[in-house]
Formats: C-alpha cells, sequence, structure tokens
C-alpha cells in the first residue's frame, strides 16, 4: 500500500478542525448539521484507516455501527429542525429562546 | 509516499467541507455535503474496505443527503439564503481551526504514526460478519432498537399537530 497511516490521520484532523470551526461559527441549525456530520466522518475515517494499517476488522465494525447510529441521529435532527422551524418560522439557534437553560 | 488518487481526493474532500459550511444557499451547501461524504467513501476504497465505502454511500450519500436536501427544501426560501454572522466569533473560529490543526498536527508529526505501513493482506469479510453475529451480537440489536426508536420518535417531533393544521387552513 503506497499510502500511509499519517496520510489518512492528517485528513482526518483536517476535517475534524473544519467541523469544529462550522460548529462554533454557525448559528443556522442545519449547517451547524452538517458540521457534526464532517466531524463523524473524520471519526470513521480514522476508525478504518486503523483498522487497515493494525490490520484489525474491530475499526471497520465499529465504523459501520457509527454510521448507522449517524443516520438514527441525522432523522432525530432533522425532525427536531421541522419543529423547530414551525414553532419560530426561523433555523437560526439564537432565536430559539425557549431551549436556553 | 502518497499517490495522485488520494491527493486528489483529499482536496475534493476538504474543499468540499469548506464549501458545505460557507457556501450562501445551503442547498449548494448540502451538494457540498455529499461531495465531502463521497469523498469518505472514496478513502474507504484506498483502504481496501469496499464495504464500509458501500455502505457510506448507501446510508450518507443515499439517504441522509438526500433527507437534509428535503428538509432545507421545507423552509422558507430567505432563510436557505441567509448569512448570519458575527464577523468577530468568525474570526475566533477559524484561529480555533488553525490551532487544533496545528497542535494536533505537531502531536501526530512527533508520534510514531509516521513510521507505521503495512503489507498485511485487507481484512476479510467474514470477520467483519464474525464480528457482527458473534461478539458484537447486543450491539446489534442495541443499534436496531435504537435505529427503529430513533425513526418513530423523528416521525413523532415532525407530525402536524390537528390544531396547527386547522390553524393553517383558516390563514
Amino acid at each position: 500500500m503506497s499510502n500511509e497511516l499519517i496520510d489518512f490521520v492528517i485528513v482526518s484532523v483536517a476535517l475534524l478542525a473544519i467541523g469544529i470551526y462550522g460548529l462554533s461559527v454557525k448559528r443556522n441549525f442545519i449547517r451547524m448539521l452538517f458540521a457534526i456530520e464532517i466531524i463523524i466522518n473524520a471519526a470513521n475515517l480514522n476508525l478504518v484507516a486503523f483498522a487497515r494499517f493494525l490490520p484489525h476488522s474491530g475499526g471497520q465494525t465499529f465504523a459501520l455501527f457509527s454510521i448507522a447510529i449517524a443516520a438514527a441521529e441525522v432523522a432525530v435532527g432533522l425532525a427536531l429542525i421541522i419543529v423547530a422551524y414551525r414553532m419560530y418560522k426561523n433555523i437560526d439557534v439564537a432565536d430559539f429562546r425557549s431551549l436556553k437553560g | 509516499m502518497v499517490d495522485s488518487l488520494f491527493l486528489g481526493i483529499a482536496v475534493l474532500t476538504i474543499v468540499s467541507a469548506i464549501a458545505a459550511l460557507e457556501m450562501r444557499s445551503l442547498i449548494y451547501g448540502g451538494i457540498a455535503l455529499m461531495g465531502t461524504l463521497g469523498g469518505i467513501a472514496g478513502f474507504f476504497i484506498l483502504l481496501d474496505s469496499p464495504f464500509v465505502a458501500l455502505f457510506q454511500i448507501a446510508v450518507y450519500v443515499g439517504s441522509i443527503a438526500v433527507l437534509i436536501l428535503f428538509t432545507i427544501m421545507l423552509v422558507k426560501n430567505e432563510l436557505i439564503f441567509q448569512k448570519k454572522e458575527d464577523p468577530k466569533r468568525r474570526y475566533a473560529g477559524i484561529a480555533l481551526m488553525l490551532i487544533l490543526m496545528i497542535s494536533l498536527g505537531a502531536v501526530i508529526f512527533n508520534s510514531g504514526l509516521s513510521s507505521i505501513t503495512t503489507e498485511e493482506p485487507p481484512v476479510d469479510y467474514k470477520e467483519i460478519g464474525e464480528d457482527f453475529l458473534i461478539y458484537y451480537w447486543p450491539a446489534l440489536i442495541a443499534m436496531a432498537l435504537v435505529l427503529s426508536g430513533s425513526i418513530t420518535g423523528a416521525m413523532i417531533l415532525a407530525r402536524r399537530q390537528d390544531g396547527v393544521e386547522d390553524e393553517q387552513r383558516t390563514d
């Protein structure tokens, strides 16, 4: 294999940093969901990369679990977006007053 | 040594991730997110894990991205193009991103990861199946329950209340 483990880990770190930037800067609910998806994918890439280089099947198994759970998370997140939009007619998280602690 | 295919997929993935967050239109952002998810599937193929890659394409690119696009289309047109951002917050976010990249990059380059290479054959599908059905079967059942619970919860959350429906009809 011509690529090394560190190459995949560096891409994963870049995606993680971009996701954290999106999560901290964006106030749009849907964009925040995009950022969460990017972070989850960075984690999955790490799992599969380590699974290939060790090599061990556990990483791929956990990546498959992670993808399935992420699908459930997105379904609930999008339902929350629809409910919040119906209540506030907006998808800006700063406007969701009743969710504030 | 990095090959050109890896470099191409890495550029596609990272550029489309930035585009997903920074494009003015949420719809184009959603399409750019599909590019990121597809790029990750490409990495999985490079890592000799075609099963995970196909799962990624079926679940992420096939269903999640389409679900996100449909949800975007359900919100008002002006909200799709709205981009309200505090410039100070934006600069702080960029600084945080760079600090994170540099610090984590320094830790990774100084660790022993750069010396790890492999000539061993990739993991067989049989091993993944054994993992799922022999070692992690309780987790598989729990995951099925979580998935069905979350889908039911999402449908209950998003369903239209009768009162609201009547109110909107009178409008």
